[in-house]
């Protein structure tokens, strides 16, 4: 059981962190397709960041007397380096979907070919090869995870349920996601700028005339989402990939922008469906190995027979069945995708 | 003359044609600074590598070599043919976004579309023994299951929009993902009957495909599907491998090209093209004209499906294309390639052979990177992705290609062809022997 809640802990933070990123590009009016790529960016200068710490002295220091707090420190600044990136790189979509009013679509996709030729071109220049790893084979686990050695637990203590299900093998990255998600949902809902963004994404023109600057809006709506999926990305790479980056993210980016459909474009809904993508998502990936009650039967692979592709297939088709029986009522926001027009009035 | 220039000039066929030649050149530019960026901060690369690389992406094409550490150039017959070879498939998924975008949709789902054809015609190329049905007739029922595999998924986003008015951007997205699965899940567990294939092994006994399309006789293969021609089924070279000695090339390029000059034909010179672009127009005026919208837009994606669908065919059933069915975690980049082939001819079936002739070109280029110099061919990507950036404000290089022109008309006459020569002229340059070059082939086969 605790490996089940951890694993879906893991695949549904940077669902949930992405999917708010594209909340934040949309209620300000402009589709953001580039999650994808804009995560691929994350990922890849995120783990570029953490190699360079690694050849800094403080962190060698840090390795080998094993301060776990100066690692995570660390890794928070990895965030903040891959967040920044992000918004750097999202810059070019709302170049080109806010000031020249060019078609979000293609823009994005453009965003989203680009990301993993440029990271592959300088990976493959980097490493020799596709994938870039740490320096020195270390796993991601060695410098970010919590263990019971890091927190001078001895191995053969028992530990109580939360305990070992929230504290030990987790990634305190995943709380600082979902505090900053917190955060998010309530700058975007809460206060006057959210208030703000939100009606650029409905009625841009009635903004305008009430003195908001909608190009202004929406480059920061752009900007914000940007830097969530570039964390997502980085987050998604540390907890899952291993630290790795390879020029892909296999479509989370596109599970983002389903889970922030199937959430109605709203917070509270986008963290229930990120965790049931991510449920689904651990459950294909781990599908042989889950042994939920830990009686020794693997329930998925032994008692039912359903094959593990259909559970990485129903995230897709959940939201495909979604957009069809909402598709009346979806709460998408009504200006998105229109570039502003000031004659439009 | 000059009165014709200015007029030639002014026309909107050539603004967009000039605009799409601004856009290739400003992303060639691009892919050379990045290259020379990273060359130059790169000790063993240096400057001779850095010259090396931005001379590969402007005449990778014409590369036949690397002498005395110096490259050679020259014609390269088998890069000519690869490039025909490649250019296959992203002709047909240019096609199938170009359709799409005549009315008015946005068909981001030829990378699912193109992997459902790849699945159905491979699973029909492969199961039918050759030994009892000639394989000419197995390669004509694996092409057109491939089209109607597309077809049919293309029509999915279609009847979506149609009748829920669902993005179809959204759909595409979600059907792309579900086909990357469906396809991993179909080679992993399908199984057809075993047979003995026709085709010899390089011991001269005939082999046992063993009933899994996997390939599970060469050892490390099993992550790919078999070979056509394992069952005997191959495209039709038609001389053209005479023709460019040493390439993959096939009849397949005829085909495409066919093709779209029939796509062409539909779209321009009948009532049913007519009303596909007056739904991509204006739907509702469509609708109040007479002209059932709804069916148009099913149709409108089931072709593009179609097209991209045959694109798969076409390149799979080559017979010397070995699949990764393992596709669960990435989309195939041809369908995505599709996008930016359909926007540099600005969607124009007709334009789509030479821009998807260009986009294989790069491919070509990235591999002559990848051989003679020290950069990979991720660089041909990024040059792509820029194009496709570029092409996204298309309109605003046209927009100042005319904006130009007027101002040129306030100004005294005479100087008014001045702008003309440069700006027509410079992209010519690089892109041009491609372009002329594959007209020669088409000629000549």
């Amino acid at each position: 059981m605790s490996f089940l809640i951890q694993q879906t802990l893991l695949y549904s933070i940077p669902l949930m962190i992405v999917a708010l990123a594209g909340v934040f590009s949309e209620r300000s009016g402009v589709i953001n397709l580039a999650l994808e790529g804009i995560m691929i960016m994350g990922a890849f200068v995120g783990v570029v960041a953490v190699r360079a710490f690694q050849g800094m002295q403080f962190f060698i220091d840090a390795e080998a007397n094993g301060s776990w707090m100066t690692l995570q420190l660390t890794g928070l600044a990895v965030m903040l380096i891959a967040a920044f990136a992000g918004a750097v790189f999202s810059l070019l979509l709302s170049y080109s979907a806010i000031s020249l009013r060019a078609d979000q679509t293609i823009g994005g996709t453009a965003l989203n070919l680009l990301a993993p030729a440029i990271s592959l071109f300088l990976i493959s220049l980097i490493a020799k090869q596709t994938t870039l790893n740490l320096e020195g084979g270390l796993n991601s686990a060695d410098l970010f995870m919590l263990k019971r050695s890091t927190l001078g637990i001895e191995p053969t203590e028992k530990l109580n349920f939360f305990t070992e299900t929230f504290v030990v093998k987790n990634y305190p990255a995943t709380y600082i996601c979902i505090l900053v998600f917190v955060i998010m949902a309530i700058i975007l809902y809460k206060t006057r700028f959210g208030l703000r963004l939100r009606s650029c994404g409905e009625n841009p023109q009635a903004a305008a005339s009430l003195g908001i600057n909608v190009f202004k809006m929406r480059y920061a709506g752009v900007t914000i989402s940007g830097a969530l999926a570039g964390m997502g990305g980085f987050v998604y790479a540390m907890t899952t990939q291993n630290c790795s980056a390879n020029g892909d993210v296999a479509g989370f980016g596109f599970l983002a922008l389903a889970v922030m459909i199937f959430g109605n474009w709203k917070p509270l809904n986008i963290a229930f469906a990120s965790l049931l993508f991510g449920l689904l998502k651990c459950i294909a990936v781990s599908f042989s190995t889950l042994d939920i009650n830990g009686d020794g039967i693997y329930l998925l692979k032994d008692k039912i027979h359903v094959s593990s592709y259909l559970y990485m297939m129903l995230p897709y088709l959940i939201t495909l069945i979604v957009l069809s029986l909402t598709s009346k009522n979806s709460r998408a926001p009504k200006a998105e995708g229109i570039p502003y027009d000031k004659g439009m009035r | 003359m000059n009165n014709k220039l200015s007029l030639l000039y002014r026309k909107d066929g050539t603004q967009k044609f000039l605009s799409s030649l601004i856009a290739i050149l400003l992303g060639m530019v691009f892919g050379s600074i990045l290259i020379a960026i990273v060359g130059l901060n790169d000790s063993d690369i240096g400057g001779k590598g850095v010259f090396d690389g931005i001379k590969l992406v402007f005449l990778g094409l014409f590369s036949t070599g690397m002498k005395d550490g110096s490259l050679t150039f020259g014609f390269n017959p088998s890069l000519f043919g690869d490039m025909l070879f490649r250019a296959t498939p992203l002709i047909m998924t240019g096609l199938s976004v170009a359709v799409s975008q005549k009315t008015g949709l946005f068909n981001i789902g030829a990378p699912g579309q193109y992997l459902m054809g790849t699945t159905v015609s491979l699973m029909i190329a492969l199961s039918i023994p050759a030994s009892s049905v000639p394989p000419v007739v197995i390669w004509l029922l694996a092409f057109l299951g491939g089209i109607l595999a597309g077809a049919l998924w293309g029509a999915i986003p279609g009847l979506l929009k149609a009748f829920l008015n669902i993005n179809e951007v959204l759909a595409c997205i979600m059907t792309n993902w579900i086909s990357a699965i469906l396809t991993t899940w179909l080679f992993d567990v399908s199984r057809f009957s075993v047979f003995r294939g026709p085709a010899t092994s390089a011991m001269g006994d005939p082999i046992v495909l063993n009933g899994s399309f996997k390939n599970l006789i060469e050892s490390t293969k099993s992550a790919y599907v078999y070979m056509t021609n394992y069952n005997n089924v191959a495209t039709a070279k038609l001389g053209l491998d005479k023709l460019f000695p040493g390439s993959q090339v096939n009849g397949g390029i005829l085909v495409a090209i066919l093709l779209a000059v029939v796509v062409y034909i539909v779209i321009n010179k009948t009532t049913f093209g007519y009303q596909l672009k007056a739904c991509g127009a204006n739907r509702h005026a469509a609708r109040y004209a007479g002209i059932q919208d709804k069916r148009n837009i099913v149709f409108s994606m089931a072709i593009a499906g179609g097209l991209a669908g045959a694109g798969a065919s076409l390149y799979w059933l080559s017979g010397n294309t070995e699949f990764a069915w393992q596709t669960y975690q990435s989309l195939p980049a041809v369908g995505f390639n599709g996008i930016p082939v359909a926007l540099l001819a600005i969607n124009n079936p007709i334009g789509v052979i030479f821009s998807g002739v260009f986009m294989a070109m790069l491919n070509i280029i990235g591999t002559r990177l990848k051989a003679l110099t020290a950069y990979n061919e991720y660089i041909t990507d990024v040059i792509i992705a820029a194009i496709v950036y570029l092409s996204a404000f298309a309109l605003v290089i046209r927009m100042w290609l005319g904006g130009r022109k007027k101002k040129k008309e306030a100004a005294p006459k005479p100087a008014e062809p001045a702008p003309v020569q440069p700006a027509a002229e410079k992209p010519v340059e690089t892109s041009d022997p491609a372009v002329s070059e594959e007209q020669k082939g088409g000629a000549q086969a």
